[in-house]
C-alpha cells in the first residue's frame, strides 16, 4: 500500500496546523464566514441539517486496518459512534463540532489520512475498482495510476479553482466496476497488441441535473502519457468550461456543447505542446509507485476446496453467503469478499465503531491487512484464502455484517438524503429500509437475481439513481416528498441513463411501486438467466408503465 | 407564523431564538405572528451572524398544533427532531430519554 514519504507527511501536518489556526481565527471572529467557508470546504467540512459533516478521503478506496481503527476511534471520541461510507469511496462523519475538527485531522494525519480535496472545485478523490489487485479479470492494478494522479493533482495550483468539481475514476478490467463512464474523466487500463499498458480515455460523463454518459476520446493512451494528456484535458476545460452558470460548469456540458470530435481535437492540439515535457512519466517512476501496491505474498492454500465443500454442507447460510458475497480471485486458492453494509432494514453504508474495529481485526487475521471501500457502499476484503472463508464468515456473523445480498435488490445504494443533508428534497434512507424489508426473503431476492437499486434525495444524484437498474429520485412537491422512478440505468462498461417511467409516488406508495416493477419483470423475463436489465433492454418501458399506471399510461 | 433558526458556529448544533435567547430546541422558540415581529427576529438573526455566533440563519414557517410549534416543511421538522431513521440521535434523543 502507498506509504507517505517525508514530503507527504510534512505537507499534511502543515495543512492540519494551518486549519487549526484558521478555525481559531474563525471562532475568535477574526475571520468572517465568507472568508472561512472556502477554507473549511477545502478541508472537507460542510454544514448539514443537524451539525457539521466531515468528509474524509479514502484514496481509491484502499484502507488499512490501522486506518479503519482510527476511523472507529474518531467515531467514538468526536462523533456519535458511527460513520457513513459514500459512493465516492469516502467516509463521512455526521456530527463533529467545528472546534474538534483540527484534532480529528491531526488524528487522521497520524495514520496517513486527510480530508483534502473532498470538496470544492478541484480534482476530487480518484476512485478505482474495489477489487483492484485481486480481480481475476484484471489486466493490471489501476491504483498505481490513481496514486500518480492523486500526487499530481494534490493542491495543483493550476487546477485548484476549476469551473466546477472534477472526478476521475480508473478501472483495470474490461468489466467496469468503477463506473468510469459517469466520471469527468474515466480511464480504462488495458494492453495494446504489443502488450504495452495504456488507457482508453473517456471524458465528460456525469450524473446530477444533466446526466451524460462519457465519450471515448482516445482508444489507447500509453501509460507514460497519463499526466500530460490529463493536463491537456484539464487545460481545455479550465479555459473553456463555463463559469457563468453553476449548472453548466461541469466538463460534461463543455464536451456536449463543443461536440466530442472537436473537443478531442482541442485536447490533442493542447497535448502536442505537452507530450514531450516533464509531464511524461518515466518508466522507473511508474514501476516505483507500483511497488507500493505489490500484492501480499499469497502462499498456496490448496486445502481451501475441501474446507469450502465441508463448510457448505455444515451451513446453508454460509453457502448462501459464499454464492453471493464471494468472488473469484486471480489466485485459485483465494477469494475476494464483499462485506455488505446493507443489512436488512439498516442504513446503507453506515458502520458502527465496533463494527469497524471488528472488520479491522478480521482483515489482520485473515486478509493480509488489506481492506477496500466500494462505491456501492460496502467494504471489501480483497485477499482471503478460501480455506479461511468459514472463519471470516463466522466473525462477520458475530458483528451483524454477514448479509448475503451483494448485487441483489437489497444491496441498495442510498445517499444520506433529508435525514442529514442540507441540500436534500426528500429522504432516501427510510425508502431504502422499507424496500429492504419488503424484499428481505433471500430466496426471493435470489430468484429476482442481479438488480441494482439506487436512491438519491435530490437531483445532485449522490445515490447514483440515474445508473440504477431501478433508480429512485426524491423530489419535493407541494411540501411533500415524492419519488420518481427511473428504469434501465446502468453504471458498468455498457453505461446507460435510466428513463423516467412516469409520475412520482408518495412515501407510502413507493415500496409497492418497486414491487410492481419487480413482479412485472418476473412475469416477462425469458427465464432466470435473463437479468432485470437485459429484460428491460429487450422490452422497454411500456409493460412497466402499464403495470404501474394502467389505463392512465395509455391515455397519456 | 415564523420562528428564527440557525446552526451554532462552534459545533453546528441547530438552534432557535426564544424570549430567553438562543436555545437548542424548537419548543419554546419565539413565534413571530406579524411583520413587525418578523423584522425584529430578522434583525436578531443578522446580529447573531455578525457576532459570529451562528450561521445558516433563517426565518422558517411554522404553525401551532395542540399548543406545539410545528414547522411547515419536513426539512425543518427533521432539523428540530433529528434523523427519522435514528431516533436515538439529535434533539429527539433527549425527549425520548426524558420520556423513558
Ligand atoms: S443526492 Fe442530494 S440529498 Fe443526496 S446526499 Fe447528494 S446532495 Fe444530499
Amino acid at each position: 500500500m502507498y506509504r507517505y514519504d517525508e514530503f507527504d507527511r510534512e505537507f499534511v501536518n502543515a495543512r492540519v496546523a494551518q486549519f487549526r489556526d484558521q478555525v481559531e481565527r474563525r471562532l475568535s471572529g477574526e475571520l468572517t464566514e465568507e472568508q472561512f467557508r472556502p477554507l473549511r470546504l477545502m478541508n472537507g467540512v460542510y454544514l448539514q441539517l443537524h451539525a457539521y459533516m466531515l468528509r474524509i478521503a479514502v484514496p481509491y478506496g484502499t484502507l488499512s486496518p490501522r486506518q479503519l481503527r482510527m476511523l472507529a476511534h474518531i467515531a467514538r471520541k468526536y462523533d456519535k459512534g458511527y460513520g457513513h461510507f459514500t459512493t465516492r469511496q469516502n467516509i463521512q462523519f455526521n456530527w463533529p463540532a467545528l472546534a474538534d475538527i483540527p484534532d480529528i485531522l491531526a488524528d487522521l494525519a497520524s495514520v496517513e489520512m486527510h480530508a483534502l480535496q473532498t470538496s470544492g472545485n478541484c480534482i476530487r478523490n480518484v476512485t478505482a475498482d474495489h477489487f483492484a489487485g485481486a480481480a481475476a479479470d484484471e489486466v493490471a492494478d489501476p491504483r498505481p495510476y490513481a496514486e500518480i494522479l492523486r500526487q499530481w493533482s494534490s493542491v495543483h495550483p493550476e487546477f485548484s479553482y476549476l469551473p466546477r468539481k472534477f472526478k476521475i475514476a480508473v478501472t483495470g478490467a474490461a468489466r467496469d466496476r468503477a463506473a468510469i463512464q459517469t466520471h469527468d474523466i474515466g480511464l480504462h487500463l488495458k494492453k495494446n497488441a504489443d502488450g504495452e499498458l495504456g488507457f482508453a480515455v473517456y471524458v465528460g460523463g456525469g450524473q446530477g441535473r444533466t446526466p451524460i454518459v462519457a465519450k471515448k476520446i482516445r482508444d489507447f493512451l500509453p501509460e507514460a502519457d497519463l499526466l500530460s494528456y490529463t493536463t491537456a484535458i484539464m487545460r481545455v476545460y479550465n479555459l473553456y468550461g463555463r463559469r457563468d452558470n453553476k449548472y453548466k460548469a461541469r466538463i460534461k456540458i463543455l464536451v456536449h456543447e463543443t461536440g466530442t470530435e472537436e473537443f478531442a481535437r482541442q485536447v490533442e492540439a493542447e497535448w502536442a505542446e505537452l507530450s514531450d515535457t516533464a509531464l511524461k512519466l518515466p518508466e522507473a517512476d511508474i514501476r516505483a509507485i507500483e511497488t507500493y501496491f505489490t500484492p501480499p505474498d499469497l502462499p498456496a492454500r490448496p486445502e481451501g476446496d475441501d474446507a469450502v465443500r465441508q463448510a457448505r454442507l455444515d451451513s446453508r447460510s454460509f453457502s448462501e453467503w459464499l454464492d453471493q458475497n464471494v468472488v473469484t480471485h486471480r489466485h485459485p486458492d483465494y477469494a475476494a469478499v464483499t462485506i455488505s453494509l446493507k443489512g436488512i432494514g439498516e442504513t446503507p453504508g453506515d458502520a458502527s465503531a465496533a463494527q469497524m474495529e471488528a472488520v479491522a481485526d478480521i482483515a489482520e487475521a485473515y486478509a493480509f491487512d488489506e481492506l477496500r471501500v466500494s462505491h456501492e457502499q460496502n467494504l471489501i476484503l480483497p485477499h482471503v484464502a478460501r480455506a479461511d472463508l468459514r472463519a471470516v464468515y463466522d466473525a462477520l456473523v458475530g458483528i451483524g455484517l454477514a448479509t448475503a445480498n451483494s448485487n441483489l435488490i437489497t444491496d441498495i445504494i442510498a445517499c444520506p438524503g433529508l435525514d442529514y443533508c442540507a441540500l436534500a428534497n426528500a429522504r432516501s434512507i427510510p425508502v431504502a429500509q422499507a424496500i429492504s424489508r419488503r424484499f428481505a426473503d433471500l430466496e426471493r431476492q435470489r430468484d429476482i437475481g442481479e438488480l441494482k437499486l439506487k436512491i438519491s434525495g435530490c437531483i445532485n444524484a449522490c445515490g447514483h439513481h440515474h445508473v440504477g437498474h431501478i433508480g429512485i429520485l426524491g423530489v419535493e412537491k407541494k411540501g411533500a416528498e415524492l419519488y420518481q422512478v427511473t428504469l434501465g440505468g446502468s453504471g458498468d462498461e455498457n453505461t446507460s441513463i435510466g428513463e423516467i417511467v412516469g409520475r412520482g409516488f408518495g412515501p407510502d406508495e413507493i415500496t409497492d411501486a418497486i414491487e410492481t416493477v419487480v413482479d412485472t419483470y418476473l412475469g416477462l423475463r425469458l427465464g432466470r438467466d435473463e437479468k432485470f436489465l437485459d429484460a428491460y433492454r429487450r422490452v422497454g418501458a411500456a409493460p412497466f408503465k402499464e403495470a404501474l399506471y394502467g389505463a392512465e399510461s395509455k391515455a397519456a | 407564523m415564523k420562528v428564527l433558526t440557525g446552526n451554532r458556529l462552534i459545533d453546528g448544533e441547530a438552534i432557535w431564538y426564544s424570549p430567553v435567547g438562543w436555545i437548542e430546541t424548537l419548543a419554546g422558540a419565539d413565534v413571530a405572528a406579524d411583520k413587525a415581529a418578523e423584522e425584529r427576529l430578522e434583525a436578531i438573526g443578522r446580529q447573531a451572524f455578525a457576532d459570529n455566533f451562528a450561521l445558516d440563519i433563517e426565518l422558517i414557517d411554522v404553525q401551532i398544533v395542540d399548543g406545539e410549534i410545528v414547522p411547515l416543511r419536513l426539512r425543518e421538522r427533521i432539523r428540530a427532531a433529528g434523523p427519522t431513521t435514528r431516533t436515538d440521535l439529535g434533539k429527539q434523543a433527549a425527549h425520548a430519554a426524558r420520556a423513558g
